[in-house]
Formats: C-alpha cells, structure tokens, sequence
C-alpha cells in the first residue's frame, strides 16, 4: 500500500493541516509517512500545496509528480495538479469554492461542499475536517477511530470543547461518500 | 520507542538541546530559521543561551567566543548566510575550537532561491575560508539522521576540538517526518582544560588565538592540525549502500538526492535494472576507499552521479573515489529544482547502456 497525495489550496483553508492529520493517523497506524510543504512566496496569499505519502515500506522520495489522490481546496490547485494524478486516482474538490469539473474521465471526480458542510455544523473552520471525512471514507486507508483520536489529542483543555463539532464535520464530510 | 511527527528544523533545534548545547547564536533565513525560533523559545526553558544576533558574521564570532570559554555553541543558516560564516569558521578552525555549524542549504550562488539545492558542497568539504583547514561533514538524508548526527556532532566537535557541519538542505528542514528519540552513543571526552574559565591557580592563562608570527610556529601548527585531519580521516568515514551486491548500476548520492534514489531503485529493479545506492554520510572525510572498492566489483558496469547542483560537485570526490574504473555520468538540477525518480530512472539506463 503507498498513497502519494497531493493537498493544494489557499493559504487558511486547512490544506496543510490535512495533510499533517493524515500523516499523524498514519503514523498512529504504524504505517511509513512524511509530509512536504511547498514553500515560499506563495504561501502569502496564494495558492499553498503539500506533499502526503502513507506506505507499508519506509518512504524513499517525499515528493512526486503523480499523487494517487489530489485534494483541490481551490480552482488554480484543480488546474495545476488535475493532469498530474495517476490513470485511475481520486480528485477531491472543494465544491464551495471550485465550479469547475474533473475533465479527465479515467478519475473519480467526488465534489465536498466543505464550507456550506462547515456552516451547518456550526464553525465555518472545520471544512477542512469535512474534507478529511471525504478522503478517508473514499478510501478507507485509515480507520475512522484513528482520526477521532487524534481529533481528541488535538483538542485538549480550554479547546477540547471543540472536540464534537470536529468529529461532526469529519462525520459529514464521510457521508459526502456513496 | 514511540515515533513522533517532527518538522525536520524543529527536530534539528530539539536535538542541539538534548545534546547539552550551552549556546545558540543565529540569524534568521529561509528555509531554516524554525532552527532559531524553535531554540529562541526552548533554550531559555533550559537555562541555556540563544542570541538572534545582528547579523550571520556576529553570530558566527559569538560561537567563537563562547566555544573559546568551553560551552557547546552552534549556529546555524542557509546558503547565503553559511558564506558570510566562512571567516568565522576558518578562525574556529585556526584556533581549534568545537562548535556545530548547521547549513539547511537552498539554491545559489548569490541570494539565489529558497528552495533545496545542494550547491554547497565545495565551500563545506574544502573550507570557503582562508587556510588549510577541514571541518567534519556529516550530510543526513532524512529527518532521523539529522536528530541523531546534530547530537554526534557536538561529540565529534569536542573529541577534536574542531568544527563540524550538518549538511541539509532545504527539503529536509521543512518536512517532517516520525522520528524516535533514541540515546545517541555519548562518547568518552576529553577534558576542556584549553577553555578560557579564568586562571584556577594555573601558572599560565589559556589564549584562544590563530595568529603565529613566526612563520615556523605557523608551519608546526599547521603539521599538529594535519595530523589530527588524518586522526579523523581514519576514524570517522561513514557512507551506507543499498542493493549493491549484485548491481550493475551504481548511483552515488547524498541528502534529499539519495532518498529519492531509493524510490527510483525499486522502479529501475521492477524494469529488470540491478541498481544500488553508495551513499557516502560523512562528506568529508569522505569514503574513497569503499568507493573505490565497491566500483572495482565486475558487476558494477556504471557510475551515475545525482546531486541538486548544475555539474555536480561531490562527482569531484566520486571520481578520485572511483580512479576511473568504471564510466560516471552525471544528473543534476541547481536552484531549487529537485531531481526526479522518473529522471532518475532515465538517466540511470541510459548510463548503463553507455557503459556497454
């Protein structure tokens, strides 16, 4: 099992820290991960992206070309990555914010209503977590107790309130999969 | 032992501290500088010393100074402030100081560009500075080895009372990584009776200098300082291989460059290419001997050279390693591009049907 995935997106919207939540779980998992931010100018207000693999074998290159699954939280992250993804990957796309379709046929296009998910939960900071909820439904490489222990680990003290509106987005966000 | 998830500089700034290290001083640049804003929180948590000096060149003399009074010291930089250290390391070597020098390397010459590169390794293993010194290079290719090298380093520092360099480079600063925090082998020290800690009841005062105006005296301390080189040379070669036993294509690489070769050797196996990694660790001194031996084994039918810099620097050593017994070929990108398993892949082929 390897998982290359690439998550792209504004700066804010939660794509590093997707990225840093799949590798946590994977880590908790016992699985071999690393994760590579890009980095530089275009972190300040641009387009943000990072680098995720999980495998069963120790990781050789932390970055790739063709991620299995592309996490899109923005258009110009759709537009850059689209082509890149494997024959066969998964697309995830932020629907709230891309009108744009998957155009390649041979991906499995699944469209996340991150922000409208967020509002009705409550907090409109969680997209990201409903996002995650997508990605882990879709491809059940991590066990859903994993994210919701690392969901309470995150949350500790005067935060740990925060704890079931995380776990709720995260629910939402797997239940965009059918 | 439980694995965390650490960025690769905050992993390197956590590892200086539990290496005793008494004294940070540094200046802040991309792509390392959660070095120093990691230790600018956690140092003073442990009663210990972080400076953000006015500028690279004062840091670097801040390590002088406190190294010449016996604290561990170490700064650390990029590219372009490693070059403005380059005084201050010379004159630590001149005065045979230990301090740890991290260089978390991005592309040059110049200002450059922030991203990875690897455009450093002349100025690391042959001294940017004046004169005829060496410092210890140790070049770790994922987050674990720089953890564990950054506390060795202190210890090969103090045992030779020399400086030594930790050389990333941008990507492993910035990733992170599971890492075990495991006890780094301590090693048995001489005492810093050299140190300049006041007078003790001792019939002399310590001097910490590099100045001999009598070019004789120059010349012995010169000769005293060859031979301790050759103490390390003999003592501290490092490298690692993978799949070489039966390889007939030979990929050389250090750092970032070397585990993304292990993923283009899986590829380059599953397309029927037998293909090995020599990675030498310690840069210099470098591993030659092993080179050289492992390049004179029959299957070896190629050498491919893969380093972030435009023509290759480390090749130099490569071929003194190899003596020309087998042909090396070259794959390289400079400013911060990074080398591909697919390039990899191709060039590794192409090498080895050049070779026949």
């Amino acid at each position: 099992m390897k998982k290359e995935i690439i998550i792209s997106g504004f700066g804010g919207q939660g794509g590093l820290a997707i990225g840093k939540n799949l590798a946590e779980a994977g880590m908790a998992e016992g699985m071999n991960v690393t994760w590579a931010p890009s980095y530089g100018p275009e972190m300040r207000g641009g387009t943000a992206n990072c680098s995720v693999v999980l495998s069963d074998k120790p990781v050789g290159s932390p970055i790739f070309n063709h991620p299995t699954e592309l996490i899109a939280m923005n258009e110009p992250s759709l537009e850059k990555f689209e082509a890149g993804v494997v024959p066969g990957g998964i697309v995830f796309v932020n629907s709230s914010v891309v009108t744009d379709k998957v155009s390649r046929p041979d991906l499995t296009a699944y469209y996340i209503p991150c922000a409208e998910i967020a509002d009705e939960v409550g907090n409109p900071k969680v997209g990201n977590m409903v996002m995650l909820g997508a990605y882990v439904a879709a491809t059940k490489v991590l066990k859903t107790e994993t994210i919701e222990v690392m969901i309470h680990e995150m949350f500790t003290g005067a935060k740990a309130k925060l704890v079931p509106l995380n776990i709720e987005a995260f629910h939402r966000g797997m239940a965009c999969i059918r | 032992m439980e694995k965390e998830l650490w960025k690769g500089n905050e992993a390197i700034a956590e590892a200086a501290i539990r290496a005793g290290c008494d004294c940070f001083f540094g200046y802040p640049i991309t792509p390392q500088s959660e070095v120093p804003e990691y230790l600018s929180l956690h140092m003073p948590q442990h009663g210990k010393t972080f400076v953000q000096a006015e500028s690279e060149v004062a840091a670097i003399n801040m390590v002088y100074g406190a190294a010449g009074s016996g604290m561990r010291a170490m700064t650390s930089s990029s590219s372009p402030g490693v070059s403005l250290k380059q005084e201050g390391i010379t004159y630590l070597a001149g005065a045979e100081l230990p301090a740890v020098i991290v260089n978390c390397m991005r592309g040059g010459p110049g200002l450059g560009t922030i991203q990875p590169a690897q455009g450093d390794y002349f100025q690391a293993t042959r001294g940017g500075g004046n004169g005829d010194y060496r410092t210890v290079v140790l070049a770790p290719s994922n987050i674990q080895e720089a953890v564990d090298f950054v506390q060795e380093a202190f210890d090969i520092a103090d045992q030779y009372r020399n400086p030594v360099v930790v050389l990333a480079d941008g990507l492993i600063g910035q990733m992170m990584e599971p890492i075990e925090w495991h006890d780094v082998p301590k090693r048995k020290l001489p005492a810093k009776d050299w140190a300049t800690t006041g007078r003790k009841g001792r019939d002399h005062h310590n001097i910490i200098n590099s100045l001999y105006i009598d070019p004789n005296e120059c010349d012995d301390f010169n000769a005293h300082l060859a031979k301790k080189y050759q103490l390390i040379k003999e003592n501290e070669v490092r490298w690692d291989t993978k799949d070489t036993d039966d390889a007939e294509l030979l990929i050389t690489a250090y750092g970032t460059p070397a585990r993304i070769v292990l993923t283009a050797l899986e590829q380059l196996r599953a397309a029927g290419v037998k293909a090995g990694l020599f990675r030498p660790i310690s840069l210099w001194p470098f591993p030659e001997k092993p080179l050289h031996d492992l390049a004179g084994q029959s299957h070896i039918k190629a050498i491919l050279d893969v380093e972030m810099s435009i023509d290759g620097q480390m090749i130099d050593d490569v071929r003194l390693g190899v003596e020309g017994q087998k042909p090396i070929s070259y794959l390289g990108h400079a400013g911060g591009v990074i080398p591909t398993v697919d390039e990899m892949v191709e060039a590794g082929k192409k090498a080895l049907k050049e070779a026949e």
